[in-house]
């Protein structure tokens, strides 16, 4: 259960990092953080003690863990480096228009 | 029939691909492709009313259930998912054949057709799927090519607004990743159906509570309800207006509000106490949206404001629904909330695009947002102008447009419900619009004409001015679905795939209670 | 870059490129796949890029080709998926060539097509991302 717990603080760790960062960088690192630990999480849901990797061999080994999870979390990889590269595109951009990686100085627009 | 469904991601995806390798050959690819593109999808998706409200399940990859338990991805196609496909295809439509001339101006047309057909394909198969994994996918297709879509123009303010959409947007779908890994964890399946059969086996779970709290949190960060809203008055005024006129129209419903609809209603059991909460945040949307609206002088940005007002309608009448038949009320009130929720929703995305393309319009020739720089443009755009009359006159709920009729089921349901404060917030709220679109053409089109001599403007091309025209009428048109024959074949069956709701799941896993 | 550098990755981005084809193939038998072994053959790109690519034209043209390469593989994925829905069970993204013995490396039916597609498209993708800031970072200079 430690292992559940631990990687829930991760993802809060991450959410914090993405909202009270000043820099674009360390915002994007945020996301990534908060992505990671909910691979970590799938990967934790479809394991189970002494099982063996998904992969059917001769002989027939019956205690595989679970490998939804795991196609799930090569799934959510690829779109995290959809959004990342996305973040980062944008981030240099930023960077080239204002010269500064701080969100404060690049504020115009208000919500 | 059933047997083309996949047709709906097939065809924007291989279009989507197509457009940059001929586009290379062929200059002018996307702009041929797209339209026609959208147009069969729209004729497509309008075939699918014809057919009795059933529930047709579509088995990727053939794989059948084993032993009535479903492996791989289904795809289902019920009376919601037809009127969304629907909403969106006749939108692209719209949208795709408006920017033959409004992306002229930009560079590098060819990538805005490739994301326009992307975002299509996200938003289609977030609509047909029946797998919560496979919705999460098709989610994240839609919004990660309207990211880049907002941030098109390249300036400082798209790149600003795209960025805030971007951190929003991505940690709204990591908190619905993260209520789909605790789903997984409880049930050991991603089937919509399955989900819902193994809940109710299961019954009241104290982790389903947390979970519904983050899908509130996530699809309500992607629907702009208000304590999540900061991001939508950035990144929709920030768009070529084309991609306004469909990230306001369809993408905050199609990954936002069909979402919560889909997963409240058919996946969990309704509970009072969250269906409270999803009546609370649409109020305080469409009341809050409103009067934040009220004081803006730019115009693409003041519609951004008011989308969130109408989203808040739509999900009053969706909540109130699900109050009613939470303590099992009367079925005929809550079929009488939903049905106006639904009908809302329709007529939003019908005039709410038309306002964004009116509003593009507007910049085409001005070349300015703000209220205060322009004056007199109506009588030299007549139907820019016309249209624009029609779409705020619908917004703002005057007869015999169709936004009166939706909001007047809205407010029947709130009376008949006993929800008074609503029905007297819906309508001061309705007020309120009339009189923030009042002051709009007062500055914009009457008054004394800005544009004089050299500067005269002209009407804006044939495709702007025609699918303008299009929309408007559709405006109209609308307000014929009130007429019980055309409701039986439009709004029933949505309403009764959500009213029934252990219909989805029994006729897909063949269980019964 | 140096000499040395030069030339450990002229070797050394040939191994990768192949060990990166071999998890592609034997995606359906081993651990892998395509997007792992799509990931590993833009590293041998990439490598190539980091120690020779300075001229900003030849790799403007570079990430033109690659865009290309990128949208044909998905266009085939599609087209292999899509022809489901007329050959066989007429059912789309269905498996209708012979599936085959398992543990042989043509078997699986159409499951090793789609992972070599894939792992061209996340080659292709990922050296085009990798591309756009290289010309990105040039263009500031």
């Amino acid at each position: 259960m430690i292992l559940y717990i631990l990687c829930f603080i991760l993802f809060l760790v991450g959410l914090f990092g993405a909202i009270t960062r000043r820099n674009v960088i360390k915002i994007v690192l945020g996301i990534c953080i908060m992505e990671y630990s909910l691979n970590l999480l799938l990967i934790l849901i479809g394991y189970m003690e002494d099982g063996v990797s998904p992969i059917v061999v001769k002989g027939g080994e019956s205690n595989f863990v679970d490998p939804l999870p795991q196609a799930m979390v090569i799934t959510v990889i690829v779109i995290g480096l959809a959004t990342t590269a996305m973040l980062l595109a944008i981030a240099i951009r930023l960077y080239k228009k204002h010269g500064t990686f701080d969100i404060r100085q690049i504020k115009n627009l208000k919500g | 029939m059933k047997e083309w469904i996949p047709l709906f991601v097939v065809l924007p995806l291989a279009g989507a691909f197509i457009i940059p390798v001929a586009g290379s050959v062929w200059k002018s690819t996307g702009r041929v492709v797209t339209p026609l593109l959208m147009l069969f999808l729209t004729v497509f998706s309008l075939l699918f009313f014809s057919f009795k409200p059933q529930v047709m399940v579509y088995y990727v990859g053939g794989w059948e259930p084993i032993d009535g338990i479903p492996v791989g991805i289904h795809f289902v196609v019920d009376g919601l998912s037809v009127l969304m496909l629907a909403i969106i295809n006749v939108i692209a439509f719209a949208a795709s054949f408006y920017s033959l001339s409004y992306m002229h101006r930009f560079t590098g047309d060819r990538y805005f057709y490739t994301l326009f057909c992307l975002m299509v394909a996200g938003m289609n198969g977030v609509v047909i799927t029946g797998d919560l994994f496979n919705l999460f996918v098709f989610l994240e297709i839609a919004v990660i090519s309207s990211y880049a879509l907002v941030a098109f123009g390249i300036e400082k303010a798209e790149l600003e607004a795209s960025f805030k959409y971007q951190v929003l947007g991505g940690v709204a779908s990591l908190l619905i990743l993260l209520g789909i890994a605790v789903i997984y964890w409880q049930t050991q399946t991603l089937n919509l159906a399955d989900i819902s059969v193994v809940l109710q086996e299961a019954g009241n779970h104290k982790t389903l509570v947390f979970v519904q709290m983050l899908f509130i949190a996530g699809f309500g960060l992607k629907a702009a309800m208000i304590p999540f809203h900061a991001w939508l008055p950035d990144a929709h005024p920030s768009a070529p207006a084309p991609i306004s006129a469909m990230l306001s129209g369809v993408l905050i419903k199609a990954v936002g509000v069909y979402s919560i609809m889909r997963l409240f209603f058919n996946m969990f059991a309704i509970s009072y106490e969250i269906s409270m909460l999803i009546v609370i945040i649409g109020t305080v949307s469409m009341v809050g949206g409103v009067f934040l609206a009220i004081g803006q002088w730019d115009f693409k940005r003041l519609l951004a404001y008011h989308s969130i007002s109408q989203m808040g309608y739509v999900v009053v009448g969706i909540g109130m629904g699900m109050v009613i038949l939470s303590v099992n009320g009367d079925q005929r009130i809550a079929t009488l909330a939903i049905t106006g929720g639904l009908f809302h929703m329709v007529n939003h995305a019908i005039f709410k695009s038309l306002l964004f393309l009116n509003s593009g319009a507007l910049e085409y020739r001005t070349g300015t947002r703000m209220l205060r720089e322009m004056g007199g443009v109506a009588d030299q755009m007549p139907i820019t102008s016309a249209s624009t009359l029609s779409a705020s006159m619908a917004i703002s709920g005057i007869p015999p447009f169709n936004g009166f009729f939706s909001k007047l089921l809205i407010i029947i349901a709130a009376v008949a419900g006993g929800f008074y404060l609503i029905a007297v917030l819906a309508v001061v709220v309705s007020f309120i619009t009339l009189a923030s679109f009042m002051k709009a053409h007062r500055y914009a089109f009457s008054g004394i004409p800005k544009f004089k001599g050299k500067n005269m403007l002209k009407e804006v091309p044939f495709t702007m001015g025609l699918s303008m025209v299009f929309l408007a009428s559709m405006c109209l048109g609308l307000s014929l679905l009130v007429i019980p024959f055309l409701r039986d074949l439009v709004l029933a069956p949505a309403v009764d795939a959500l009213m029934n709701m252990l219909h989805y799941s029994q006729h897909i896993h063949g269980y019964t209670l | 870059m140096t000499n040395i550098v030069k030339t450990i990755s002229r070797f050394m981005s040939g191994v990768v490129f192949f060990f990166g084809v071999y998890l592609l193939t034997n995606g359906h038998l081993s651990p892998g796949g395509g997007f792992a072994g799509g990931t590993v053959m833009a590293g041998a790109f990439v490598l190539m890029v980091l120690a020779f690519g300075d001229n900003i034209m030849h790799l403007r043209k570079t990430k033109e080709g690659s865009t290309i390469i990128e949208n044909l593989a998905i266009l085939m994925f599609l087209l292999f998926a899509a022809a489901g829905m007329w050959l066989g069970a007429k059912v789309f993204f269905h498996n209708y060539l012979d599936i085959g013995v398992a543990g042989k490396l043509v078997s699986a039916g159409t499951i090793p097509l789609f992972n070599v597609f894939v792992g061209i498209e996340v080659a292709a993708a990922l050296f085009t991302v990798f591309l756009a800031f290289v010309i990105f970072k040039e263009e500031e200079q």
